[in-house]
């Protein structure tokens, strides 16, 4: 199977902090998408030795190339070398990698984001078509991004942020509680974002019995699950990877004491 | 000037014998990097490959150090991966299999807590079949053995007098570490042990320090550094080490292209191990490959072999 294509930024516009970027894959999505929250990985330039991974907010089959968009903010040198990169340019990407979250097409879900933590949950909009209720959360109203594809796209979104600019102040854990109360028929809650948010989400919906899965960020070498660098901490004492064995772990085997 | 051979770049003879194991051609990937080969099957035929140096084993399985383990410098990484592997009994009965379908020599690569640990590994090694065994006695990331066997010239002895004890016939080759005053007082010693080649260079300590959290960017404060900034310091012991023993050199330590290869050849290697690039090129093998024959041709090698040991120093 391919794995490493050079793709064309065929898109890109700027979102507050973040920067929106589609490409021309290939076949990439048609070949290894296993559903949202599989991320890509992009070579930033000939000075820097270590790729970027980057999570896919959405991708289709498409011909004669499938599309594929990804949101970013600037971080540090890699995402400041991706940010300049301009329509017509090419990008040499690995992807899709990782597992992704499995959403049942005829499921109905609590999607959770936290800021650049919620690209990724576009694609699951996409995969239940609709049948799921938001809640995101941002440090500011002008820190807010996709804002009016969800509130699109998904029957219900609820909005935090963290100094009380728009929607609830406060953080989203608040707010899956507060939903979970009216309302628990779920099949499960979807959550990316700081790994902090993760488990308070996480501690939440487990009172309301309703399982979480969970997309983890953790520093990465190779991507592919060769390397062993991006270690995830789990309750039976082993160590797992992000890129390969995740990002999306099921929360309840997460070790959330580290 | 006296007459060179025009060659064309595939007339070169890319083959290499490393302590008797003859390579199709002088570049193997190196320990850490590689895991057991699945991953990188996936972008190529592992048997391009002159050779794998499989992930470091253990005598029994470890989960290594916390997260994060690696950190960006310039032109380098540091890692602390910790030697997180599933032991030497579970490669031997799921990953060798796998590696063992291709046209490539491979190379368990071992670390132990004790040299009894590491004639354990070996003799499980050696009748398993594997084509060589590294022994790391360099790991800068383990906190027991590790390091303090490749520092120490008695107990780097010591290791590799008992891996050659229960190796059998399988060659061994011992990975030395560069966070040493004198490398080739290590080099000599495991020779004098019996050690039938050396490789080199490990990773070499170092840290980065986030200046806005005010802590290292790895959990465990230090780790190992790699990547091209360390290409001249690796060139520099392969020479130091290749002057003072009479065994084989695997040389290794921020090779990204032919050019690379071919300075550590010429400093006295007779093959040369990829890492690090790996990452943001899984194809460079076949970079540093091309870029080997291309300079063979222009400067009418016949065989890449004659780079070895062909610096001429001032």
């Amino acid at each position: 199977m391919k794995v490493e294509r050079k793709c064309k930024i065929v898109e890109k516009s700027k979102m507050g902090d973040a920067i929106w970027m589609t490409l021309e894959v290939g076949d990439m999505v048609r070949t290894s998408c296993k559903g949202p929250g599989q991320f890509v990985h992009i070579k930033c330039g000939e000075g820097l030795l270590l790729r970027r991974p980057i999570s896919v907010c959405t991708c289709s089959e498409d011909e004669p190339s499938d599309l594929l968009s990804i949101v970013f903010e600037v971080r540090g040198e890699g995402t400041d070398w991706l940010a300049r990169r301009e329509v017509g340019d090419e990008l040499d990407v690995m992807g899709m990698l990782g597992n992704g979250f499995p959403v049942k097409p005829d499921g109905r879900y609590l999607l959770v984001g936290g800021g650049i933590g919620v690209p990724p949950m576009r694609g699951c909009i996409q995969a239940c078509q609709g049948n799921c209720t938001a809640i995101l959360g941002f440090r500011s109203k002008d820190k807010m991004i996709l804002s009016n594809l969800f509130d699109a796209e998904c029957q219900k979104v609820l909005y935090a942020t963290d100094d009380g600019s728009f929607g609830y102040h406060g953080y989203v854990d608040a707010l899956v509680r507060q939903e979970l109360t009216e309302d628990r028929n779920y099949d499960a809650v979807l959550a990316c974002g700081p790994k902090p948010m993760l488990k308070n989400v996480y501690l939440a919906a487990k009172e309301f019995g309703v399982p979480v899965l969970v997309s983890m960020e953790e520093r990465m070498g190779c991507g592919i699950g060769a390397c062993l660098v991006c270690a995830c901490d789990m309750k039976d004492g082993t160590r797992k990877h992000a890129c390969k064995d995740g990002p999306v772990f099921n929360a309840e085997e997460v070790d959330w004491n580290v | 000037m006296s007459e060179k051979k025009i060659l064309t770049p595939d007339q070169v003879d890319m083959s290499v014998e490393l302590a008797g194991m003859k390579m199709k051609n002088p570049v193997v990937v190196a320990s850490g990097t590689f895991g057991f080969g699945h991953e990188y099957n996936q972008f190529f035929d592992l048997s391009e490959l002159g050779g794998i140096c499989a992930k470091g084993l253990t005598l029994h399985p470890r989960q290594g150090n916390p997260a994060p383990r690696i950190a960006e410098t310039p032109m380098g990484i540091l890692n602390s991966v910790g030697l997180q592997n599933p032991g030497v009994d579970a490669f031997i009965a799921e990953e060798l299999p796998f590696l063992r379908k291709f046209d490539t020599k491979v190379i368990a690569n071992i670390s132990g807590n004790t040299p009894e640990e590491y004639g354990i590994m070996c003799e499980k090694l050696s009748g398993a079949g594997v084509d060589m065994i590294e022994v790391n006695i360099s790991c800068p990331n383990v906190k027991a053995g590790g390091l303090a066997y490749g520092t120490q010239p008695e107990l780097a002895a010591e290791v590799t007098e008992v891996a050659k004890a229960h190796a059998g016939k399988v060659p061994v080759m011992v990975k030395l570490s560069p966070n040493v005053t004198d490398i080739t007082e290590i080099a000599r010693a495991v020779e004098g042990a019996g050690a039938d080649a050396v490789s080199l260079i490990n990773t070499l300590r170092g840290m980065r320090i986030d200046v806005n959290t005010r802590r290292p960017v790895l959990k465990m404060n230090t780790g190992g550094m790699s990547g091209p900034a360390v290409l001249p310091v690796a060139v520099r012991m392969v020479w130091e080490v290749a002057n003072a023993v009479k065994v084989p050199v695997l040389g290794m330590g921020g090779v990204s292209k032919g050019e690379d290869a071919a300075q550590l050849m010429l400093a006295g290697a007779s093959a040369v191990a990829v890492g690090t690039a790996l990452f943001a090129d899984p194809y460079t093998h076949r970079k540093v490959l091309a870029g080997l024959r291309d300079l063979c041709a222009r400067q009418g090698l016949e065989q890449v072999s004659q780079l070895t040991g062909g610096v001429k120093p001032w």
